[in-house]
């Protein structure tokens, strides 16, 4: 058995109202910050899965993306493989 | 003997109590049901009642829906088992796809608590049957993520079937416009309540349990509790079919 980590990037689908981006987008102006547009707010997961291989790992991953995670009526989701060394659990620096 | 209804508590429910005393004013026993626990005791109809399920971790009803209970609850209304969902119980209804749709963060991002109007689009289902207010219902919403959402293929046909069950509306009865405060978190077609297509799992977000006794206000919400009730009752007596089917 071995470790991977990933992170499961959780997206409002395109043309789902999304509240928290437009309130973000509203508060740019106080920033001084012009150009910015389409702000979406998602949810970023990162996890650890202990398996044979990557493959098999990613499969559970996909499962939890799409039956957990994400709602598929509303959200998409992306699975991103996260590089070794961010795989140590309680690492310094998480709080 | 009055007929049995569950109630089921999650860890953060916090309607059950209210929900549970609505129901011996609308004449039934309820019997509550902890989410660890499979077995539904034999109820004739189960409530899941308003409130924070598991703290509405991740997204609202998302993590409820695993519970051992809820697998049960599946199966009863895969059998045709009166299930209602209010408001908390509506979104975990709704993330299990038991009832159709999805409960967005409300248009204003602001949390909705407060009296407003609705109409029963049908006064022919087990949950809308016994309602003798002629006009629109007056009742309290108390929710942070209430918009109701699908896409516009599948409110055509909500509509086409007579799925959409309850509907925001402005105090005189009159249809609330897009972006009227009378819908207090931006629903889609101004939606506050829905049913299933096979008429016996239903959903809303404005809380019933809250106004079924006058000293609260308004008892607007009791013919939706007795309707329950009555549905529940002859389901136990085995005198009609439950369910009403789609139009």
């Amino acid at each position: 058995m071995s470790s991977f980590r990933f992170a499961v990037n959780v997206t409002p689908k395109p043309g789902i109202l999304d509240p928290q981006g437009r309130a973000v987008e509203g508060s740019l102006g106080h920033l001084g910050i012009e150009g910015v547009s389409a702000v979406r707010v998602g949810r970023r997961v990162e996890l650890t899965v202990d398996a044979r291989d990557e493959a098999s790992a990613r499969t559970i991953v996909e499962r939890l993306a799409s039956e957990l995670l994400s709602n598929p009526l509303i959200e998409s989701y992306a699975v991103e493989t996260l590089a070794a060394a961010s795989s140590t659990v309680g690492a310094a620096g998480e709080a | 003997m009055p007929v049995r209804v569950g109630v089921v508590v999650f860890p953060g429910s916090n309607c059950d109590r209210d929900t549970i005393h609505g129901l011996a004013v609308a004449g039934a026993e309820p019997v509550e049901l902890w989410h660890e626990q499979a077995s539904l005791e034999g109820v004739a109809a189960v409530i899941l009642p308003g409130g924070f399920a598991y703290g509405d971790y991740l997204r609202a009803g998302v993590i409820a829906r695993f519970s051992p209970v809820m697998r049960s609850i599946g199966d009863f209304a895969r059998d045709g088992g009166l299930v209602l969902g209010i408001c908390n119980g509506f979104q975990v209804l709704a993330e299990a796809g038991l009832v159709p749709g999805a409960l967005l963060r409300n248009r204003s991002l602001r949390f909705a608590g407060r009296d407003v109007s609705i109409v029963a689009e049908r006064r022919d289902t087990p949950f809308t049957r016994a309602i003798d207010t002629p006009g629109p219902l007056r009742m309290p919403v108390a929710h942070g993520e209430g918009c109701y959402y699908a896409d516009e293929t599948t409110l055509d046909a909500l509509e086409r079937d007579g799925a959409v069950l309850f509907r925001y509306v402005r105090p005189d009865g009159t249809r609330a416009e897009p972006g009227d405060p009378a819908n207090p978190n931006g629903s889609l077609r101004a939606i506050a309540g829905v049913v299933n297509a096979a008429g016996n799992v239903a959903g809303l977000m404005p809380h019933p349990e809250r106004a079924s006794e006058a000293i609260l206000g308004s008892v607007d919400g009791l013919g939706i509790l007795r309707s329950l009730v009555e549905s529940a009752a002859e389901r136990a007596a085995g005198t009609r079919p439950v369910g009403v089917g789609s139009r």
